[in-house]
């Protein structure tokens, strides 16, 4: 198959059809609006149902409802709809049904604006709603990655049923690249025993997140424990990039981790020994990755850089357990860092003069 | 004196008529509700329609966060419990996967009325084919008879506790006039639960929200006016007689709208 230049969100939206999405509501909003309005077009062309809700609150209810009925539903926002969103998202976990949600990341925090931003990594990874749960967050740097990832997720949530999340940012959603197109996924047509079809010839279904007595409860939040256990096990993913002999290592997700490939190679012609290490999943973190190379005693020190003020550094120093330093380069309110803002960085850390710093100063550093 | 002799005897079990039994879509469970309060006739009439309509394998109820919390227990058909006052949301959600279910939400005051507001507005606007069933007890029961959009003015509750005061509080918010003027409604009606005659016209008005539904032509709700003894401090009897005496002239009992084509039914 030859490849095609797509934008972005019209990508992710091409990408969730043809993987089997049979349902979008959604609400608009900047910089994922593309997504909707592309899904508005497509999915009444193929028989499948599009529903601009009246609200975020309503989409994700609306979802939680087509879910409930085991159909492959999705929907897809931007990090104050991300906020909104966080009720229903909690009641999709604690009653297990399988949902896929696309967050195009802008920056906050309140209205904030409409440029990229990681800034919901914690929104998304640590807690996207009351009570204990997480969902599987996917985090692409390329176009064709987010097409990849999106296009098996709906396997993902239904297997585990759970939600999971791709978690992409402004500049993801409205980059055109050349990519390729999968072709469309079949699916069996028989729904799974839990969801809600009608009580015909059996006993009533029911999708509830309700359960009064603390014992039970209990026991629905150990069985929760259980699953995540189990994804943790086996989902974890990452990329690496010329990590082999790295003795730095830049630690990056998404656009950030795109953005550091070129600041390692332009390290690499300077002689420097730097590497990438890349997470795919933010949850599950692949820790036992980063681990894994930081056992074989290489890695002298590690540098985070994120579009947010250090959310995920939270979690790389819980991995490092300060086995080796680690530093953090952070760009908010939609700045993105360069390449040439991290090389001085880079050069401090392999003990050379820093050299020209970039005509931005680290807002952290 | 000769000792009449009553026969004690009666015909078998099997060849007596049956008048009177418990209705199909009905769970033959214990409720939870409060001795004198409406919800457990209400859920009895919504199941004895969808067994006349004979869809109780074809339909799907959506519970709300309230008093009614439990619903999805007592009927005996597939259910859902949403999120507080997002169950018109979670009824979309499942009716436009399954144009041919028959979807109905269970909703209170509190959740329809208050936080649910935007939630049945826009699913009233866009049309939507499913059927509600709007309990009205003029109180947040569930939470210990908070004040409701729905509390009557001077009306004492735990959170009005020197009466609602309409300059600082508010009115009563009447959602079935408001929804009856929008083009999406087929059927909107007021109904009370404070005698025979109100709840059997209370039935009425709950089958034609179903019909609406069957039918196609858009959604369909029915607001009861129903007790709450425990919150309102009364016995079961004054509860009745207040909904009578007090509710019925704040909201008017009536249908707000019928589509032509329930009209048309003989």
């Amino acid at each position: 198959m030859s490849k095609e230049l797509w934008k972005g969100n019209e990508a992710l939206a091409e990408a969730a059809i043809r993987a089997g999405a049979e349902a979008f509501f959604g609400y608009p909003i900047t910089p994922q609006s593309e997504l909707l309005e592309y899904m508005s077009r497509r999915m009444p062309e193929l028989g499948r149902v599009f529903l601009q809700a009246e609200s975020e609150i309503g989409a994700i209810n609306m979802v939680y409802g087509a879910a409930s009925a085991g159909v492959r539903v999705m929907t897809s926002s931007s990090s104050p709809g991300i906020s909104l969103m966080q009720e229903g998202l909690s009641y999709i976990a604690g009653s297990e049904v399988p949902v896929v949600l696309v967050d195009i990341m802008r920056g906050g925090p309140g209205l904030g604006n409409i440029q990229p931003s990681q800034g919901d990594y914690n929104q998304m990874v640590k807690s996207a709603g009351h009570g204990d749960f997480h969902s599987i967050v996917l985090a692409p740097s390329t176009l064709q990655e987010a097409i990849d990832l999106i296009y098996d997720s709906f396997e993902l949530a239904f297997r585990y049923r759970t939600i999971v999340v791709i978690l992409g940012d402004g500049s993801l959603g409205q980059m055109m690249e050349p990519v390729e197109m999968p072709p469309f996924k079949e699916w069996p047509n028989e729904r799974p025993d839990w969801a809600l079809r009608g009580a015909k010839g059996r006993p009533p279904n029911l999708i509830t997140s309700l359960y009064l007595g603390a014992e039970k409860l209990e026991a629905l939040n150990l069985r929760l424990q259980e699953k995540l256990a189990r994804i943790k096990a086996h989902e974890q993913r990452h990329a690496t990039f010329m990590a082999e002999d790295a003795e730095t290592l830049i630690v990056a997700f998404g656009t950030v981790g795109r953005i550091a490939t070129s600041a390692v190679r332009q390290a690499r012609a300077e002689g420097m020994k730097v590497g990438l290490f890349r997470p795919i999943t933010l949850w599950p973190w692949p820790e036992e990755a980063l681990d894994a190379l930081l056992e074989t005693g290489r890695i002298k020190n590690i540098l985070v850089v994120e579009m947010n003020a250090g959310q995920m550094l939270e979690d790389v120093e819980r991995i490092v357990a300060r086995r080796v330093p680690v530093r953090f380069y952070g760009r908010m309110g939609g700045a993105i860092p360069l390449p040439d803002d991290i090389l001085p960085i880079l050069r401090e850390m392999q003990g050379r003069p820093a050299g020209e710093m970039a005509a931005t100063e680290p807002v952290l550093a | 004196m000769a000792i009449a002799t009553l026969s004690t005897e009666k015909p078998p079990i099997e060849a007596m008529e049956v008048v009177y039994k418990r209705p199909e879509s009905l769970a033959e469970v214990q409720t939870h509700y409060c001795p004198g309060c409406t919800h457990g006739i209400i859920h009895r009439l919504v199941a004895e329609v969808i067994d006349e309509l004979g869809v109780r394998e074809k339909t799907i109820g959506v519970a709300p966060v309230g008093c009614a919390v439990f619903a999805y227990q007592y009927f005996n058909v597939d259910g859902c419990e949403a999120a507080h006052g997002r169950a018109p949301a979670m009824a979309t959600g499942l009716k436009r996967v399954m144009p041919d279910r028959i979807i109905f939400t269970y909703q209170g005051d509190g959740d329809l009325a208050s936080i649910g507001g935007n939630e049945i507005m826009h699913a009233a606007a866009r049309g939507e084919n499913i059927t509600v069933i709007f309990v009205n007890n003029a109180n947040y029961g569930m939470t210990g008879g908070q004040m409701a959009p729905t509390t009557l003015p001077g009306m004492v509750t735990t959170s009005s506790p020197y009466g609602r005061d309409v300059k600082t509080q508010g009115y009563p918010v009447h959602i079935t006039e408001m929804l009856a003027i929008m083009p999406g409604v087929a059927y909107a009606s007021r109904n009370s639960m404070h005698s025979v005659a109100e709840i059997r016209k209370t039935k009425k008005a709950i089958r034609k929200a179903f019909e609406a539904q069957i039918k196609g032509l858009g959604l369909g709700i029915v607001e009861i006016l129903s007790s709450c003894p425990t919150n309102w401090r009364m016995d079961p009897f004054e509860s009745l007689e207040f909904i009578r005496d007090h509710m019925v002239p704040v909201f008017p009992l009536g249908e707000y709208k019928v589509h032509d084509e329930l009209k048309r039914r003989k």
